[in-house]
């Protein structure tokens, strides 16, 4: 292997019940149940939360299968870049918020 | 000569393609044979004046195939002997491009048949790419006519559109819309129809039907005060100009494994190929415009290929359908066809 990340490996997701079969075959009818279907929000939303989160957590792999999933359900790329920008934001924000904190033992601290 | 010399001479048949379309209908126990012929599509030239990236004419301004005026007389000959056949649906390239197109309408008009075009919008402002001759007419032509317009538009915005179909052909496509809604097509009430199809821009299905019709009928009529009836969501099939993008990026194989996995036995019982046959420029007859582009030409019960110069009715309905690794894309999801979703 010449990289910790292989687009090929995205193919052996399925793998995972190797060893513990039943815990997986939970995780994938719960994923299923959850992204697979139109609910209170539609496979298109879901698909952007989705994209987001992907991006959010650094997945390469999440990256590839819901960009193809977001156009799939009809998305497009301002959408999409959009949905990237609410984790970026989000992201930043909860960074910035902590300096709050920051600013409670500053004030502790400082005479 | 030694048996087993001689054995060795014969070639060994080829494996199975691991997307052996057949071996998934039979393992479904789905049979496909023909249930019609209610639409003779007619794909009269290949010279078009886009050369879009996923063309499975390889249609170009630089070709040259064009069917005959004997062909033309005979399609026509064929719709007057077999009123069951009711629609006659034109495609091309530009199908406009070719010389008898007028005449090849009015007749079929005259003799009470539904007519359809593939027009792709953007040939009423570029004309024809060899001759210059204007096309502008084109849009009161078919209001004239009653013609039912059927056009390629990736997408409600340039971005998808462009890719696709070359650059700045969103921009011209939108003017000749707005032509076409000018003379009353996708007007509410016009009894003129224009409907819409939707290619993705890659190797990936496409979105619900209903869902992005929806979409585009909003984004057209606020964005551009555009309208039009249906929108057709049609799947990618990888053969030609879209297998080529696919096998120089590497992506042919997971395409095809997408297909695969998506099959969707409903999709395959409404494939178009049932109830149309496909016509080629020199007068070749061929389940679908797929195969027509692979050299698979339809033959009767007994092997004999078919066409439009000795054309019988029951010879060509009691065919076998020829299947391909191809005819995933039209089984793929919520399916595919001329028609959109079949699913």
């Amino acid at each position: 292997m010449s990289n910790y990340f292989e687009s090929e490996d995205l193919k052996k997701f399925g793998d995972i019940g190797q060893h513990g079969q039943k815990l997986a075959d939970d995780f994938f009818k719960y994923y299923t149940d959850v992204t697979g279907v139109d609910g209170a929000l539609t496979k298109r939303e879901k698909s952007l939360i989705a994209l987001a989160v992907a991006h959010a957590q650094k997945c390469p792999y999440c990256i590839d299968a819901y960009t193809t999933q977001c156009l799939e359900t009809g998305s497009n790329p301002e959408q999409m870049m959009e949905a990237v920008h609410v984790a970026a934001v989000m992201q930043a924000g909860i960074t910035l918020v902590h300096s709050v904190q920051m600013q409670n033992h500053l004030k502790k601290l400082v005479l | 000569m030694n048996p087993v010399v001689r054995l060795k001479l014969v070639p060994a048949a080829p494996p199975p393609s691991k997307y052996d379309f057949e071996g998934q209908l039979r393992r479904r126990g789905i049979d496909l044979p023909p249930l019609g012929i209610d639409t003779l599509q007619v794909n009269i030239t290949r010279l078009c004046n886009q050369v879009c990236r996923h063309c499975h004419v390889d249609a170009s301004p630089t070709r040259t195939e064009m069917l005959s005026p004997e062909g033309v007389t005979n399609c026509l000959e064929i719709l007057e002997r077999h009123p069951r056949i009711a629609t006659l649906d034109i495609t091309g390239g530009a199908p406009e491009l070719h010389p008898g197109f007028d005449g090849f309408v009015e007749r079929a008009v005259e003799m009470g048949r539904k007519v359809m075009v593939r027009h792709n919008l953007t040939v009423q402002l570029d004309g024809n790419p060899q001759t210059g001759e204007s096309k502008e007419y084109l849009p009161a032509f078919f209001a004239k006519h009653r013609v039912e317009v059927v056009s390629s538009l990736p997408y409600y915005q340039a971005y998808f559109t462009d890719a696709q179909r070359g650059t700045g052909v969103f921009h011209k496509s939108i003017e000749a819309m707005k032509r076409l809604n000018s003379v009353g097509y996708g007007v509410e009430g016009s009894g003129l129809v224009l409907n819409l199809v939707y290619n993705p821009v890659g190797p990936y299905l496409p979105a619900a039907q209903a869902g992005l019709e929806a979409e585009y009928k909003r984004e057209l009529k606020e964005k551009f005060g555009l309208h039009f009836n249906s929108l057709f969501t049609i799947t990618n099939m990888p053969i030609n100009r879209f297998k080529l993008h696919l096998d120089k990026s590497g992506q042919y194989h997971a395409y095809m494994e997408k297909l695969l996995a998506s099959f969707n036995p409903a999709a395959a019982q409404g494939v178009m190929c049932r109830t149309l046959i496909s016509v080629g420029h020199d007068g070749r007859i061929y389940d679908c415009d797929f195969n027509q582009m692979l050299d698979m030409q339809a033959t009767d019960i007994g092997g004999k290929a078919l066409s439009i110069f000795d054309f019988e009715f029951s010879k060509v309905l009691d065919r076998r359908i020829r299947f391909d690794d191809h005819c995933l894309g039209c089984t793929a999801g919520a399916g595919s066809s001329c028609g959109g979703s079949t699913g």
